[in-house]
């Protein structure tokens, strides 16, 4: 499952949404993200760094690239698990979900018991309990939270090219369907030869630099 | 949703509903037995529905959660979970025996069982601690003891985890727990402090020695807040030939400040297993309640809205180590012994909380009746414990972080590991023995040590350098010793 945003802050926009093409085309399920969005669609809102680089993105992807791009769904569903880049009730609007306010829209805003989302590049797991209560969590790398039934959950990954909790290694999270055990992952990268090819395409150098930082 | 068990003969996932056991405020317990079952089973049904406690749905996922993560002696083996939709219910391990509820009559118990039965708890919350998890309903009927001597720990349904999401916290702002075992820090709504255990185990120690709770029974939540400024009445207060040292141990377990008392349950373990070490200061003189212009401050000068640093479970633990530093006072170089010193330096250094057992082996022969007095009349254990002060002066350590243990044993390594062992040791620091013919002779100790303990060890060696100063030096200012 890929939650979006494939373009927009690395040097090599053609390379990864091949592979997501690739990957599709073996069963993977990939939704819309707002960089995505905004590679088709100019009026997207973007901030100036955002801006530069899909205008550069524009430009290095193929006329079937950008066609895969704008033809991918905001919302994906399986079983009962949805998938959407930032959040449920009005997925094109790329609502932030930051606190228990945002992740209580998303949850109620469909039936599904799990939801997953990207966008703020942080991982926290939120749960609603029967009676509408919300808690927040933030996770611990590699260790198991178990989705227990009886609740709703929305589970918020980090990010993979460009984490921004702290930790530099690119994260992403596995779910167990049997026992509803979520574990969330680090993949440590060469991040120097990642930063170098954004600074060689002239690309805005704080892009380059937060991957050190992981902020 | 669930139907409720009610019958004995009840088959829920081929567990058969035996016999009820308890019905409690949240949940029911039952006997139950299944065709492969390998050991007696309980199980715990949670009281759900019209008019139940919404706490005790909550409190069950917490356990749910919790309790399948949890492995070792001190906690039921987790054996099943029903599904949520259908019929929640847990499947653990039933533990023989009756919990500490019903010794509350015979209540106050002799010191010598009171600090058997505290090192016992406090051994299994260090084990609990060390699996990212704060019990916070510590009481006599959660703790239970195997047919082998240790302490279990039950009802995980108050619990937090540091690693799982707290629906307890975010669900009830007000505080869960027992109202005379609650700490004060818990009245607050922290939920993530090992402490918070500590004081607990206090609040029973106090209770099983003296046969009065420290803080009343008060439910009222006005009632309970008063620990947040009224310390309780001294033991010594309520019975004049109490143990000043055992004193000391409670009154740090209560203090109201979490940083005041013992750093780890395994500290805390550590000093009522030896308690001719316990350094006694101003807490084990009290008779009285502090006067009260002390309470007033406390009570007026609130810090209840001081910010509370969050500290993750186990970076709290690790920064508060019991390391023991094996000293060879006979054949250790002042070279090899002035490096263990500047190793343990700066581990302690670094770990205010931590805190340094010094170790010395007085060998025994095997097959000769030793004498405790040397020739010249010494007793030898005194100059060993006087030898390892001696050590460890230069490094200049508050007392109640410094220890010193002479061990009377024939195999010098199997001695320090069983220390090591029975005192929950997280880091053991030894010199390599130099001296080559002894090595060969005897064997090295700090490679037994090193291959066979189960905390972390360090070697030490001195500078090559300075090393080659002859041995003779060490002697120079310490006692002289006939090993």
């Amino acid at each position: 499952m890929l939650l979006g945003d494939y373009v927009g802050y690395g040097a090599d926009p053609e390379w990864a949404v091949t592979t997501v093409m690739e990957l599709v085309d073996k069963g993977a399920v990939a939704v819309l993200g707002n960089h995505d969005s905004a590679v088709a669609n100019p009026r997207e809102q973007m901030n100036l760094e955002a801006q530069i680089v899909i205008e550069w993105t524009r430009g290095e992807l193929g006329a079937s690239q950008r066609k895969f791009l704008a033809g991918l769904p905001l919302i994906a569903n399986d079983d009962e698990r949805l998938y959407v880049h930032s959040e449920a009730s009005s997925p094109a609007s790329w609502t932030y979900v930051t606190s228990t306010l945002e992740a209580a829209r998303s949850i109620t805003a469909t039936s599904a018991q799990i939801g997953f989302c990207g966008h703020i590049h942080q991982p926290a797991v939120y749960s609603m309990s029967a009676t509408a209560k919300m808690t927040a969590f933030s996770p611990t790398t590699g260790s198991a939270v178990p989705l227990l039934q009886g609740r709703r959950w929305l589970v918020v990954l980090g990010s993979v090219g460009q984490p921004r909790d702290g930790n530099p290694a690119a994260s992403y999270a596995m779910l167990d369907t049997d026992t509803r055990e979520l574990t969330y992952c680090r993949a440590a990268y060469d991040i120097e030869q990642a930063a170098a090819a954004i600074r060689k395409k002239g690309l805005p150098v704080w892009l380059a630099n937060r991957l050190f930082m992981g902020r | 949703m669930a139907k409720p068990l009610h019958e004995p003969g009840v088959v829920v996932d081929d567990y058969r509903l035996e016999e009820r056991v308890h019905i409690g405020g949240m949940a029911t317990l039952w006997r139950v037995s299944h065709p492969g079952a390998t050991m007696p089973l309980l199980m715990k049904v949670p009281l759900i529905g019209e008019g139940a406690d919404p706490a005790a749905i909550v409190s069950f996922e917490m356990e749910q959660m919790i309790l399948p993560r949890l492995t070792g002696v001190h906690v039921p083996k987790f054996v099943a979970a029903g599904d949520f939709a259908v019929q929640p219910y847990i499947v653990m391990e039933a533990i023989a025996g009756k919990t500490l509820l019903p010794r509350l009559p015979e209540l106050p118990l002799p010191d010598a069982e009171v600090v058997r039965l505290g090192v016992k708890i406090a051994t299994a919350l260090d084990d609990l601690h060390h699996q990212h998890v704060v019990h916070l309903d510590i009481k006599p009927s959660n703790i239970m003891f195997r047919p082998t001597g240790e302490a279990v720990l039950l009802d995980y349904g108050l619990s937090h985890h540091d690693r799982l999401p707290d629906l307890m916290q975010e669900e009830f702002r007000l505080p869960f727990g027992t109202a005379p075992y609650m700490s004060p820090e818990q009245l607050r709504g922290i939920r993530n402090d090992p402490r918070s255990d500590l004081f607990a185990l206090g609040v029973l120690l106090y209770f099983f020695s003296t046969g009065l709770r420290p803080f009343g029974e008060s439910e009222t939540l006005r009632g309970m807040r008063r620990r947040l400024w009224r310390d309780p009445l001294p033991p010594r207060g309520l019975r004049a030939d109490y143990p000043p040292w055992l004193q000391e141990i409670v009154l740090r377990c209560l203090e109201i400040e979490p940083a005041w008392r013992y750093p780890t349950a395994a500290q805390l373990a550590f000093d009522l297993s030896h308690p001719t070490q316990v350094k006694l200061t101003k807490r084990s003189e009290r008779l009285k309640h502090d006067p009260l212009t002390t309470v007033l401050r406390r009570r007026f000068n609130q810090d209840a809205t001081r910010p509370y640093a969050k500290q993750a479970l186990a970076a709290q633990l690790s920064s508060a180590p019991i390391v023991a530093v094996a000293i060879d006072l006979v054949e250790g170089s002042a070279a090899l012994n002035d490096a263990l010193r500047v190793t343990a330096g700066r581990i302690l250094a670094t770990l205010p909380a931590a805190r340094l057992a010094c170790l010395n082996v007085l060998k025994q022969g095997r097959l000769t009746i030793d004498f405790t007095l040397d020739e010249q009349g010494h007793n030898r254990q005194i100059d060993r414990l006087v030898g390892l002060r001696h050590w460890a002066e230069p490094l200049k350590l508050e007392e109640p972080r410094l220890t010193v243990h002479v061990l009377e044993a024939v195999d010098p390594a199997a001695a320090i590991l069983e220390f090591a062992q029975n005192n929950r040791i997280d880091h053991i620091l030894i010199g390599a023995r130099q001296n080559s013919l002894m090595r060969t002779l005897l064997g090295s100790v700090s490679a037994k040590v090193a291959a066979e303990a189960l905390c972390t060890v360090t070697v030490v060696r001195p500078n090559p350098t300075a090393a080659e100063e002859k041995p003779s030096s060490a002697d120079d200012s310490g006692p002289s010793s006939t090993g």
